[in-house]
């Protein structure tokens, strides 16, 4: 059975209660402005929004291979992300839209690349799983479990060779905490001081594999430990928590170059991609009762509302608003040209994209 | 010209990088304190410090993937491998990071890592040391594998790759460390994919490259002196990109190809050679294309044994003349 703790009968429907706990009054989150919360809630919308009319657009067959969806788990990337300064950056797995419109990437461009368009953000060559923004600091969007944390160390290796005070948000799920290559990347991080956060994203299930099933031990973030490294837990529903969590960990990584895990209490709705039967390993029951009680946009849209921050109308409007941005997206994806064949064999090797300035010679291609 | 040995002369390259440019680090194990397990790095440390001479735990998933996801931010990592044989542990690293993140994000992210370290049988260490992956590294689009064979090629190759913007694979041999060639005195940057005759002849070409080079010399000399064959040595230098319009034009001059190669026959390096040979240079072809590669099994701990798995001399001559006949 499941890992995760099925919220009891008695908890009340997140339609009516606000964000538990003192985060708000982090002050973190206590220094925002009314337009910086709206913002962090409008972000949570837009993504929830993106990702359904995706969803959309796979089951109508316009999108190829796989989808996976963040649904549930926005206030994870959307409260990272929040904290980021010019020389933080973020990279991740395949679940990777939500980070993605976190940073800021234009809603288009990410439904073209689902579609397969050249005007994809990766030109329709990496997929929903593979999403890229170097100049927004976001480095994928990694397909392979664990694949990406060591390079997340290589960013926050790069960082502190060259003396700027940023940090890297190396992002997993709970099912790459058992992955070689990411013990791997602890120990250099914490060996070598680097300034990287490990993020968690524990949604309870590593595809269909609770964690109870997969992972030994008492915690994934308390693996750190081992390590000699901090690490922390947060209620990932709370985009407040998120954000008073993270940055408590951020400032120690970007000011004292300390390393962290941080396990973040999340949940997807959705199966772990659109493929997904999700009728075996978790009930109904479970989804409903965290739709129900611990969705994030709803707690946090209630808590605006109490802080008299959103009105009943304005959060109408952005969600009209969202949606109003996803039909567009999809249109654009639609209307937008596939790559060519001629296509194939561009990006490749940065020497043939600038053959200006190629200085190899002989054969980089073969048939 | 300085007559170096092929160590120190890839020494030089590195030296010479890391202080054209501060973006230049050296990692891997051992490099730093030990000096190098095959003292290609010693002194480098004391020059350059802790910095930019890095000990790495033997952890070559996580300290390759970090250089990589350095790269991507414009440090420009030469990681060693203390065997290329260690790469299958860091294979998706590798092989999914390095080689596709280019493709992946639209052609928006570059990543200028050089891998380097030795790759070779004949120093009995049995099969898990003595792997020559530059045809599984060079099945890659996006990637560039280089062998060079003498200690001038090394330096010049190893300081083109440490400039490229692409990520570049150097695959070096211990067996050839000790080996001492000239040297140019003044800087010198060989173009990646130019392929070097390293001897002249008329009536057979041995398409050839790393260590095999010297074994394919050394047959040439017997076959001109005893039977009075000549014979053409081109070196590869590189297997990808691949400088094929030299093979081809030695082709087309004596017509008769032999390739030999540290590899494991089935979809080698050669493998690849014979078919382009075969297409772009069919009619000019006075027999079928012959090839002397390792024999086919993992390699043999056995010290007399292996000499025999592998391309040497003896093994060269026995095909060239079956390749001439």
């Amino acid at each position: 059975m499941s890992k995760k703790a099925v919220p009891t009968a008695d908890q009340k429907d997140a339609a009516n209660v606000a964000c538990p706990g003192p985060s708000a009054t982090a002050p973190i989150n206590a220094k925002l402005s009314k337009e910086e919360k709206i913002e962090l809630h409008r972000k949570m919308v837009r993504i929830r929004r993106f990702e359904e009319r995706s969803l959309r657009s796979y089951q109508s067959k316009k999108i190829g291979g796989f989808l996976h969806l963040y649904i549930g788990q926005e206030a994870v990337a959307v409260g990272c992300c929040s904290l980021m300064g010019k020389d933080d950056h973020v990279i991740t797995a395949y679940r990777d839209h939500g980070h993605a419109m976190a940073v800021g990437m234009d809603t288009k461009a990410l439904m073209a690349e689902l579609y397969g368009k050249i005007t994809g953000c990766s030109k329709g060559k990496g997929g929903s799983m593979h999403y890229f923004a170097p100049s927004l600091n976001y480095w994928g969007g990694h397909g392979i479990v664990g694949g990406q944390i060591p390079l997340g160390t290589g960013l926050a290796y790069a960082l502190k060779y060259k003396k700027l005070k940023g940090a890297a948000m190396a992002f997993m799920g709970d099912g790459a905490v058992n992955q070689g290559a990411v013990h791997e990347a602890y120990n250099l991080a914490a060996l070598w001081n680097l300034p990287v956060i490990f993020v968690i994203e524990n949604n309870g299930y590593s595809m269909g594999t609770s964690q109870e099933r997969s992972s030994a031990g008492p915690g994934l973030a308390q693996r750190a430990e081992a390590y000699g490294m901090n690490w922390g837990t947060c209620f990932g529903h709370d985009v407040y928590e998120v954000r008073a969590t993270m940055d408590k960990f951020l400032t120690l990584a970007r000011e004292k170059h300390q390393p962290a895990v941080v396990e973040i209490d999340t949940y997807r709705y959705r199966g772990h991609s659109v493929a997904d039967p999700d009728k075996t390993y978790r009930t109904r029951e479970e989804i409903e009762e965290y739709r129900r009680t611990k969705d994030p946009i709803q707690l946090f849209q209630n808590t605006l509302l109490a802080e008299g921050v959103l009105t009943e109308a304005l959060a109408e409007q952005i969600n009209a608003e969202a949606l109003a941005e996803a039909d567009p997206a999809a249109d654009f994806a639609e209307a937008s040209p596939f790559p060519t064949p001629d296509d194939i064999q561009k990006d490749v090797y940065w020497e043939t994209d600038n053959p200006e300035k190629r200085t190899s010679k002989g054969r980089l291609f073969f048939d | 010209m300085a007559v170096l040995t092929y160590r120190e002369a890839i020494r030089a390259a590195l030296a010479e990088e890391l202080t054209r440019d501060e973006n230049v680090v050296l990692m891997g194990e051992e490099v730093a304190q030990f000096h190098g397990a095959y003292k290609v790095s010693e002194g480098l440390l004391e020059k350059f410090g802790p910095d930019r001479i890095v000990d790495t735990p033997i952890s070559e998933a996580g300290f390759i993937g970090m250089g990589v996801g350095a790269s991507m931010l414009g440090i420009r990592p030469v990681m060693e491998l203390m065997f290329w044989s260690f790469y299958s542990v860091a294979f998706d690293q590798i092989l999914n990071n390095a080689a596709n993140v280019r493709y992946m994000s639209g052609g928006l992210i570059n990543c200028p890592i050089v891998i380097r370290g030795p790759a070779n049988g004949g120093t009995n260490v049995g099969a898990t040391h003595s792997h020559t992956p530059e045809n599984v590294l060079a099945n890659h689009p996006g990637v560039k594998v280089i062998v060079p064979s003498t200690a001038r090629d090394a330096k010049g190759l190893l300081k083109a790759a440490i400039r490229d913007n692409d990520p570049c694979f150097f695959l070096e041999n211990t067996l050839l460390y000790g080996e001492k060639g000239e040297v140019p005195d003044t800087e010198e940057v060989i173009p990646l994919g130019v392929a070097d005759i390293k001897r002249e002849g008329t009536d057979l070409t041995i398409v050839t490259y790393g260590r095999s080079v010297l074994h394919s010399l050394a047959a040439a000399s017997i076959l001109e002196k005893e039977h009075d064959i000549s014979v053409e040595v081109v070196d590869l230098r590189t297997i990808r990109p691949l400088d094929i319009d030299t093979v081809l034009a030695s082709v087309k001059k004596t017509h008769r190809v032999l390739i030999v190669e540290e590899q494991k026959p089935f979809a080698s390096v050669g493998s690849q050679l014979a078919y382009m040979i075969q297409r772009e240079a069919f009619d000019e072809l006075d027999g079928p294309i012959h090839r002397l590669a390792t024999i086919d099994a993992p390699a043999i701990y056995s010290p007399p044994v292996e000499v025999e798995q592998l391309p040497n001399p003896q093994r060269v001559l026995k095909a060239a003349l079956a390749a001439v006949a």
